[in-house]
């Protein structure tokens, strides 16, 4: 029995695809998320909107509050350590998440490096802009990426910007020839081998969710027409008017994105989503997603 | 030979069953209405996270057509959360269609770190054992069988593949690697029934 492996890590996650992954910050948002039909929760002290206004040092979630969420639902609990923190890294594995986030939203703790996700048991899930970035996490040893858009603002301007950047990247490597291939990854700052894969196999080695602004069933039904395999809702669900109906409205849009009918039906009567800021009217220093090296 | 393999795709990897049975020859079809099971001869439940299937299988009406699909005896395969949607029983939870007589129990191997891969006993032809690399993710156990229902593999005495009539169910992903005889299984089971249901319906004239 090997337990641990690449392909049991990146498994979990080829079992979310097709869901939604809710941010809850207490037992009984997490409830809600389940009840809703989300795949999985990220268990947190804040939401990302409430980390952006609060300010300072935003750390791991104190354990206590993760182990209440994931004795309270039966669906698998993530949970966000720093960028680069194996120590936070550590104490997640040890209380038994299903899946850390090396996450950006979080204030980074190593301005160099990211953990080695191959020291862990746990699997690792890890935002990217552009897919030299993805495939450097995937060569730490992440096993889920999620395409960065800007947390915590409700607009999904850079969730849009950076998916349709990997799939527009994915697409020139496997067009590409061989020879050019290292000098592609050279350029890309991508691990070679991994180049190589995408070069073959037209995707990336694991599954690729969205993060970061969606807010609206309709939001999600983009996202996953443009080719994200599922989607995460960090401050869309409970910064909105109506969470267990919006919850509910992303996850049937998730499902029938391509079925216009549907997430009509489902958009329908939801309540005000969550008020957010314009990414473009925000500031350099405002901007997470630039986090991650 | 089988035309109109479905994949019901509400959640969950449904992609990787059509990608192992497409390496067999043969078509698969995503299934997100109950109005697409029409003229479809088998399904495929996949894994994914069983609460969120069963919720959508709920809203979306699909427990009367799915029911009307088995009292044909049209083949249904269930692998992991799909298993969990088929047994008769699941243990502290309201779901399971009741298609195959097995109590299972959701996540009962424990949580993602305890995930693993293991070597089984494949015995799909009375013949021989063979090997067959499983993979198990937050996976359910059948801790009981009644007794129409067929062991089609074992790993450390516990029960992983099963077989009642037309349905097949796994605790384990077979979509996941690179070996198909399960699949190959699951597409042979489809035509023999579909032969036996032919000459029974000559018979029946």
């Amino acid at each position: 029995m090997e337990k641990g492996t690449i392909k049991v890590k990146a498994g979990l996650a080829e079992m979310l695809k097709g869901g939604v992954i809710m941010d809850v910050t207490s037992v009984e948002q997490a409830k809600i998320a389940e009840e809703a039909g989300a795949v999985s929760v990220m268990a947190l002290e804040k939401i990302p909107a409430d980390i952006r206004a609060t300010g300072g040092v935003a750390r791991m979630t104190d354990p206590e509050i993760i182990l209440k969420i994931m004795d309270a639902v039966s669906i698998p609990v993530m949970a966000k350590a720093r960028i680069g923190h194996f120590g936070e890294a550590q104490i997640l594995e040890s209380i038994g998440v299903d899946y850390i986030d090396e996450s950006e939203v979080l204030t980074p703790a190593d301005e160099a490096n990211h953990v080695n996700k191959w020291d862990f048991k746990v699997p690792f899930v890890c935002g990217a802009t552009n897919l030299g970035e993805a495939l450097r996490r995937i060569g730490e040893g992440a096993a889920m990426i999620r395409t960065k858009g800007e947390a915590g603002t409700g607009d999904v301007v850079h969730a849009v910007r950076h998916l349709r950047t990997i799939i527009g990247e994915i697409k020139k490597v496997a067009a590409l020839s061989r020879e050019e291939l290292m000098a592609e990854a050279k350029k890309m700052g991508a691990p070679y081998d991994l180049i190589c894969y995408v070069h073959e196999n037209k995707k990336l080695p694991v599954v690729n969710f969205s993060a970061g602004g969606i807010s609206t069933p309709a939001d999600a039904s983009m996202i996953m027409q443009l080719g994200a395999d599922g989607v995460f809702v960090g401050s869309g669900i409970f910064k909105s008017e109506n969470p267990e109906k919006t919850a509910q409205a992303i996850v049937e849009a998730t499902t029938h994105y391509n079925n216009p009918d549907v997430v009509a039906k489902v958009s329908k009567g939801i309540g005000t989503a969550m008020v957010g800021i314009s990414v473009s009217s925000m500031e350099e220093k405002d901007i997470i997603q630039n986090r991650g090296w | 030979m089988v035309k109109r393999i479905g994949v019901l795709a509400l959640q969950g990897d449904f992609r990787e069953h059509i990608k192992a049975i497409g390496k067999c020859g043969v078509k698969g079809i995503d299934i997100r209405l109950p109005a697409q099971l029409d003229g479809i001869e088998a399904l495929i439940i996949p894994g994914g996270e069983s609460t969120t299937i069963n919720k959508l299988l709920i809203k979306y009406n699909f427990i009367n057509a799915l029911d009307r699909f088995n009292d044909m005896g049209k083949p249904i395969f269930g692998t992991c959360a799909g298993m969990i949607m088929l047994a008769k029983k699941v243990v502290g939870e309201e779901f399971g269609l009741g298609f195959i007589d097995a109590t299972v129990q959701r996540n009962a191997y424990g949580r993602q770190i305890d995930s693993f891969e293991e070597y089984i006993d494949l015995k799909l032809n009375n013949l021989k054992k063979d090997k067959f690399k499983a993979i198990f993710i937050r996976a359910p156990k059948i801790l009981e069988i009644g007794e129409n229902v067929e062991v089609l593999a074992k790993a450390k005495n516990e029960i992983v593949l099963a077989r009642q009539e037309n349905v097949i169910i796994s605790s384990f992903h077979p979509e996941l690697g690179n070996d198909i005889r399960i699949h190959e299984y699951f597409l042979s089971m489809v035509n023999n029934l579909k032969k036996k249901r032919e000459k029974e319906n000559v018979r029946a004239f």
